[in-house]
């Protein structure tokens, strides 16, 4: 608790120069109380909006986290716990889901969340806004409300992810008296912003920072321990490094800090590092190769492609250890995910033996074909992939011909099918049927859509086992079905799957609770407080 | 041989020569000083200079930043010249058109040319390249369309000034034919201008396309300088020599080419030169 008066002085200066500013700084906090205190952080890029039920965008998803909650929350093996349900059961058929809500539950304009808000969120809102939960949701054959805290789902047939979709990024809860009956994109709350989690938009000064506070009727009783959080924009990489380096900021998630800086800042001592707290993103690097067109069409090609990458090399020169190599189209962090599959180890050898045996030979200057190379125009990070994996081909006499382009473009271009190859980061989404089976079943193969069977990958067998594992209501039965479909795709490669990318949170070392669950950053941070 | 000589007394302009030389040498002797591709990663990254296996240190990914200037060099002075290039061709057939002929071809002409010259150079050169896509032709094409104009300027004020000359009418009066006049009289007298003008110009089109690079406009499949201080910018605290060197590369040639341009100005303006000679 002791201050002395130097330190005091500083504070009274700060203070007088963030009310100047306008952003008020922690200084409770900074008086050792345990309650309290300013959460100073940083999004990157700054969020379009903040309402999660339509904009899923990263950032959205972050700050929104705060804002809207939903029915469950999942530990870091994907498994559910409480969030605005306290209870819940499935029926032994795994068509009846049953929910119960905690009580007192309120928005922040001051109005009751009831299990009416609950159902117009889950029936009407997100099958209409919300890309990845309208497959989801609109399985639900009825809901009802047989009381004001009670939410029953009946489905149209098992599926077993079901349970996995509450987390507040998928299935965030909107109040119906405010989107009934109207065009919910076009909704003049939705800057408003008006959810019923721990803290409520105070402020948004845009290009500058978004200024959080703390919900006063929230339904958990003490939370939030902070009052409120505010995210700073800062869209230059060195200065977000400064920033928390200095203690400016408090807290850091997702790309705010590049790789290469990483391990210095874990050095300092008054910072603590974590990858944990992605595990229900668990986000795939890979290299997707366009299964339509020659060469690609060719499986041989594709597994060569597969053995001439060092992806050990890629992740300790690119990504600078954070990540581990992707075996197969499950990432390891996700539920199913079978290790005994075919291993395409690091052997340029391998590599042109299969290109001999297609034909490919190589000319006088080495150089066996060149295949266009459509650059992930995501930041430098991914400019640098594109680098390392040029010169990982050219070994085996592979030349990759890079084609820039805008992010607009790129989306259009890859949803068209028109590349050849370009790198891509996928989310798993908690559940292979949710985040896995989309970019390999051939139903999916939907031209014009991001995030769809964009390869054009098809395989009879691996649709049918995908669907049957979807659809399983035993988790063992699942786990055969999906490594079983594991092993078929990984002879297959329709994609050359790289890594498994982790992302640092960075957190003071006074700051705690802050990754408690699967979805990391994005959760409420109810319990987040200062010691 | 006179100008030769004259340009020698010129120390600026020999100094501009001395280093230019050095650049080009470096250009074409790369492969042989390097014999790996300048993209390999050779090293470990962030491998900092005058230590290790590498002169100039490693970038982040490993690579020779020593290499990267060498082959940045051959892209650098492969778009400066051959855009420049582009841009006498127009700049010259215009300006010659414009200033011939006159009347009303002029006065079309030269509206067309002030368009271009109300448009600011580099965002135009921007906008060419995000459209037409990033590619070594495109950026040449780029830089050549926003330097022509002067050089039109200039050509014309040069043909505006000799067309009127007793040689000159005297030789459209014994029947030849336009072209033979413009190639065989007035240009010749017209060329050491536009040979000084053109020689600054090299370096403004480095320039421009080490910015164009820097941005990220440039050939993603090619090295050069621009492209390597605008990769290593953000990691600037940490790894100064990834972006100092390839600095210092651009800053070296821009200079040595505008001290050769200098010197040449001095050397083929005939009343500075002359004065030279008296001296």
């Amino acid at each position: 608790m002791g201050m002395n008066r130097r330190e005091f002085g500083k504070l009274g200066l700060t203070a007088a120069m963030a009310s100047v500013a306008g952003i008020p700084l922690g200084l409770q906090r900074a008086a050792g109380q345990t309650r309290g205190g300013t959460l100073n952080t940083i999004t990157h890029p700054e969020p379009a909006m903040l309402v999660t039920a339509i904009s899923q965008l990263q950032p959205t998803l972050t700050v929104g986290g705060k804002i809207y909650e939903s029915l469950l929350r999942y530990d870091f093996d994907l498994k559910p716990i409480p969030g605005l349900a306290q209870s819940w059961s499935v029926s032994p058929d795994g068509l009846t889901y049953t929910f119960k809500l905690f009580p007192n539950i309120t928005f922040h304009d001051g109005k009751p969340l009831t299990a009416d808000d609950v159902i117009f969120s889950m029936t009407k809102v997100l099958p209409e806004t919300h890309a990845r939960a309208r497959p989801i949701f609109t399985r639900i054959e009825s809901a009802e409300a047989p009381d004001p805290l009670t939410v029953v789902f009946k489905l149209k047939s098992p599926f077993s992810p079901f349970l996995g979709a509450f987390d507040c990024t998928t299935a965030p809860i909107v109040p119906k008296h405010i989107y009934e009956g109207t065009d919910f994109k076009t909704n003049p709350a939705n800057d408003k912003a008006i959810g019923c989690g721990p803290f409520k938009l105070k402020e948004w000064v845009r290009g500058s920072h978004i200024h959080l506070v703390k919900h006063e009727g929230y339904y958990r009783a003490g939370e939030p321990h902070i009052d409120e959080i505010i995210y700073r924009v800062i869209p230059d990489a060195a200065a977000r490094s400064v920033a928390l380096e200095q203690g400016t900021v408090k807290l850091t998630q997702w790309s705010d800090i590049e790789q290469y800086d990483v391990a210095r800042l874990a050095k300092l001592p008054h910072l603590d590092m974590t990858t944990k707290g992605y595990e229900y993103f668990a986000p795939h690097l890979w290299l997707e190769l366009n299964n339509r067109i020659a060469p690609m069409n060719d499986k041989r090609f594709r597994q060569a492609v597969m053995y001439a990458i060092d992806r050990n090399a890629l992740l300790k020169r690119v990504y600078f250890g954070l990540g581990k190599i992707a075996t197969g189209p499950i990432s390891s962090k996700t539920r199913f995910y079978e290790k005994n599959v075919k291993q395409y180890e690091h052997s340029p050898d391998k590599a042109k033996a299969l290109l001999d045996e297609m034909g490919l030979k190589p000319g006088a200057d080495g150089k066996r074909i060149t295949v266009p190379f459509l650059v992930t125009p995501s930041g430098e990070l991914y400019r640098r992939v594109a680098e390392f994996l040029r010169q990982s081909l050219l070994r085996v006499g592979i030349d990759l011909q890079f084609e820039g382009t805008d992010v607009a473009g790129w989306i259009q271009k890859v949803s068209n099918w028109e590349y050849s190859m370009t790198t891509n980061l996928v989310y798993q989404l908690g559940d292979p049927a949710v985040g896995v089976s989309r970019s390999y079943i051939s139903s999916n193969i939907r031209k014009g859509i991001m995030f769809s069977n964009t390869a054009g990958y098809s395989n009879p067998e691996a649709d049918r086992l995908f669907e049957e594992a979807a659809t399983a209501t035993s988790d063992e039965k699942r786990q055969e079905l999906y490594s079983a479909v594991q092993k078929i795709v990984v002879e297959d490669v329709p994609i050359a799957w790289l890594l498994e990318q982790d992302f640092p949170t960075f957190t003071d070392k006074k700051l705690k609770n802050v990754t408690t669950t699967a979805i990391g950053v994005h959760e409420t941070f109810g319990a987040v407080r200062f010691e | 041989m006179k100008t030769l000589a004259s340009f020698l007394r010129h120390p600026a302009g020999v100094i501009g020569l001395v280093i230019l030389t050095g650049v080009v040498v470096l250009a074409i002797v790369a492969p042989t000083l390097f014999p790996v591709d300048p993209w390999d990663m050779v090293a470990a990254p962030f491998e900092p200079p005058f230590d290790g296996e590498t002169w100039l240190g490693s970038d982040m990914l490993g690579r020779d930043v020593a290499a990267c200037i060498a082959y940045g060099a051959r892209v650098s002075l492969l778009i400066g010249v051959s855009s420049t290039l582009a841009a006498l061709v127009i700049g010259v057939t215009v300006g010659a058109i414009a200033g011939y002929f006159g009347g009303r071809v002029d006065e079309v002409l030269m509206r067309l040319v002030e368009l271009f010259q109300t448009i600011p150079g580099f965002i135009l050169a921007i906008l060419l390249v995000a459209t037409l896509g990033p590619s070594l032709s495109n950026v040449i094409l780029a830089i050549g369309a926003v330097s022509w104009p002067q050089l039109a300027r200039l050509t014309r004020a040069e043909f505006l000034r000799l067309r009127s000359r007793e040689f000159v009418q005297a030789a459209v009066c014994q029947g030849q034919p336009p072209l033979s006049v413009v190639l065989r009289h007035i240009l010749p007298n017209a060329v050491s201008p536009i040979i000084v003008t053109g020689s600054l110009m090299i370096a403004s089109s480095i320039l421009i396309e080490s910015a164009l690079s820097f941005m990220g406009l440039g050939d993603p499949n090619l090295m050069s300088w621009g492209f390597m201080i605008g990769a290593s910018r953000s990691v600037m605290r940490q790894a100064w020599w990834m972006s100092v060197f390839p600095g210092i590369a651009i800053f070296l040639t821009v200079l040595a080419i505008n001290l050769v341009g200098e010197g040449l100005n001095d050397t083929l303006n005939p009343r500075l030169s002359r004065k030279a000679r008296a001296a």
